[in-house]
């Protein structure tokens, strides 16, 4: 792999022993993938906070140097870990002191995490601790080079907003937020950008819950390749955009799709193809759109709903204010719990508004920073739960152990609101 | 007995041999393999509850979370890792996930490597070739 000889002398220890371990961390993983370079980035999105056994462990052995040097740099090195290289965020991680006594998750956790918070921060780390970085100030224009993980994030990142960035993991933002490197391979590329399959929608789609079908249809139809979308659709918003591509990334592997006047990269469906002739279409119908939702839908068998979950992605401030509009004077079912997942500058602005407060006047939870799917943790005894989220039907089954119904945010509400499930494909 | 031999491209240099543990499908990393155990946990997946420690893997491609990488250098740090990996398709999560695991490793070898190999053939990986001894 070519280097510039500023990366040369960052290899060779001119920035400090940390940011040499860095740079060869990039080296081996740019040769693993054949790169031919790498590419300048002032934007990474990563995780350093998130606890774990593991990572608790080495943070007991050598403190948080140890554990960033292990964990976000793959160095067996004693090494001091200087301040971030570029501009650097922290996407969602565990549960805040504010969950203690609503949400069942241990307290060494929580005090493990704001152990990592204060370290980090005076290493300049943003802690925006948040799957939607691009909800809450970290907005990357057309065409930026970003070193991002979170599917869902990344997904929005290149389609929506036109940057650049692979699915990255833990060590490679480890390393890209001190150097400001990554490698220039995959989405970084403009021949890597280009529509591989067409989705031909033929049955309106317009409600957050179609659009999120919608996205699965296409994950199930392209896996870790890059879908185009035309035909009987609505112009989309951030919410539902959300919405999509979380569930695209999450039934595939999609990290880059485009829609023919709405996304920036394809002004028409030629230029989503780059001029090339677009490939037949997956028809996405009324019998496909039945297929989806009965697949998100084959996990649910108990119609007592003790779990409603709403907000994953973390939840826009008019999806917090639409949960306090249908919750308003009503109260949930005595064996039912209903949180909602937002940033936690977005809560603050709930706050502020009178949502949060109408949603707890109904017994209701919102909540920052993290998920169940992250943390590991529902309320206690949960076996049914509900959510208005793809991404989470698909997963959360698995991780917990609980059953799942998919369905519109009204659903999700009024399960909570009578403990029990009483959706269905409209 | 039979032989194959495969060429392809290095991932992650080294020399390794041992038993093969192939799958068909692709693998999750974050929700898809528990790392204390070195196991396969995704429901419904065809290796479910199988151990993948001290095999080598074979597989089409990383699927999931952005998490893939941390989960598979998770099982190096806990001693539950598979001690090489063949990968069909090679993407971000599946590269960065071989070289925080340490393992050899190697790609884009001409020939779908979950057809050609079986679970319990003896594989030896010499960077970018592989060497199948039929079981």
């Amino acid at each position: 792999m070519f280097l510039t000889d500023d990366e040369r002398r960052m290899r060779d220890g001119a920035e400090g022993a940390a940011v040499a371990a860095a740079m060869d961390l990039l080296i081996r993983y740019g040769q693993a993938l054949d790169a031919e370079r790498l590419c300048d980035v002032r934007n990474v999105a990563g995780t350093m906070t998130q606890p774990s056994p593991v990572k608790a462990r080495l943070v007991r052995e050598g403190g948080w140097n140890k554990a960033f040097a292990v964990i976000n740099l793959d160095s067996d090195e004693d090494l001091e870990i200087p301040g971030m290289g570029v501009p650097t965020c922290q996407l969602q991680h565990g549960f805040g002191a504010d969950a203690l006594g609503v949400v069942p998750y241990p307290k060494q956790n929580i005090e493990l995490q704001a152990s990592a918070e204060s370290f980090y921060g005076r290493h300049g780390v943003n802690i925006l601790a948040t799957c939607t970085p691009y909800q809450v100030g970290n907005l990357p224009v057309r065409g930026e080079h970003c070193a991002w993980m979170e599917s869902s994030a990344v997904i929005y990142a290149n389609s929506v907003l036109g940057a650049r960035t692979n699915c990255e993991g833990t060590a490679s933002t480890g390393a890209a937020s001190l150097t400001g490197k990554i490698p220039c391979w995959g989405n970084h590329r403009d021949e890597n950008r280009k529509g591989t399959h067409l989705v031909d929608v033929r049955v309106r789609v317009e409600s957050f819950q179609d659009w999120g079908m919608l996205g699965y249809f296409a994950g199930q139809v392209s896996g870790e390749d890059r879908p185009v979308v035309t035909g009987d659709i609505s112009r989309p918003d951030l919410t539902e955009l959300k919405h999509f591509g979380a569930a695209a990334a999450t039934s595939g592997g999609v990290e880059l799709y485009h829609i023919p006047g709405i996304t920036p990269e394809a002004a028409t469906l030629e230029a989503a193809f780059r001029g090339r002739k677009p490939p037949a279409p997956a028809v996405y119908g009324p019998a496909e759109r039945r297929a989806v939702y009965e697949t998100l839908n084959e996990i649910g068998s108990a119609t007592d709903v003790d779990f409603v979950l709403l907000g994953c992605p973390h939840a826009s401030v008019d999806q917090i204010r639409r949960t306090a509009v249908a919750l308003d004077g009503k109260r949930l079912s005595a064996g039912t719990e209903l949180w909602l997942m937002a940033p936690r500058a977005l809560k603050d602005v709930a706050d502020r508004s009178g949502y949060t407060a109408a949603i707890e006047r109904a017994g209701g939870r919102v909540l920052a920073d993290s998920c169940p799917a992250m943390s590991r943790a529902a309320p206690s005894g949960t076996r049914v739960f509900a959510t208005d989220s793809a991404k989470q039907a698909h997963y959360l089954p698995a991780i917990l152990g609980i059953e799942a119904w998919f369905g519109t945010l009204e659903e999700c509400v009024e399960a909570a609101v009578t403990g029990r499930w009483n959706g269905g494909l409209r | 007995m039979s032989f194959l031999t495969l060429y392809g491209r290095t991932v992650v240099p080294g020399i390794v041999e041992g038993e093969a543990l192939v799958s068909h499908e692709p693998i999750s990393g974050w929700g898809g393999i528990d790392p204390a155990r070195g196991v396969i946990i995704e429901p419904r997946h065809e290796l479910a509850g199988v151990c993948f420690t001290g095999k080598i893997l074979v597989f089409p491609s990383a699927k999931g979370s952005s998490g893939w990488s941390g989960f598979f250098q998770t099982t190096r740090l806990s001693g539950t890792a598979p001690i090489g990996m063949v990968i069909g398709r090679i993407s971000a999560k599946s590269a960065l996930g071989a070289v925080v695991t340490r393992v050899p490793a190697v790609t884009d070898l001409g020939q779908d490597p979950c057809a050609v190999i079986a679970n319990g053939d003896w594989v030896r990986i010499d960077n970018g070739k592989v060497e199948v001894t039929k079981r």
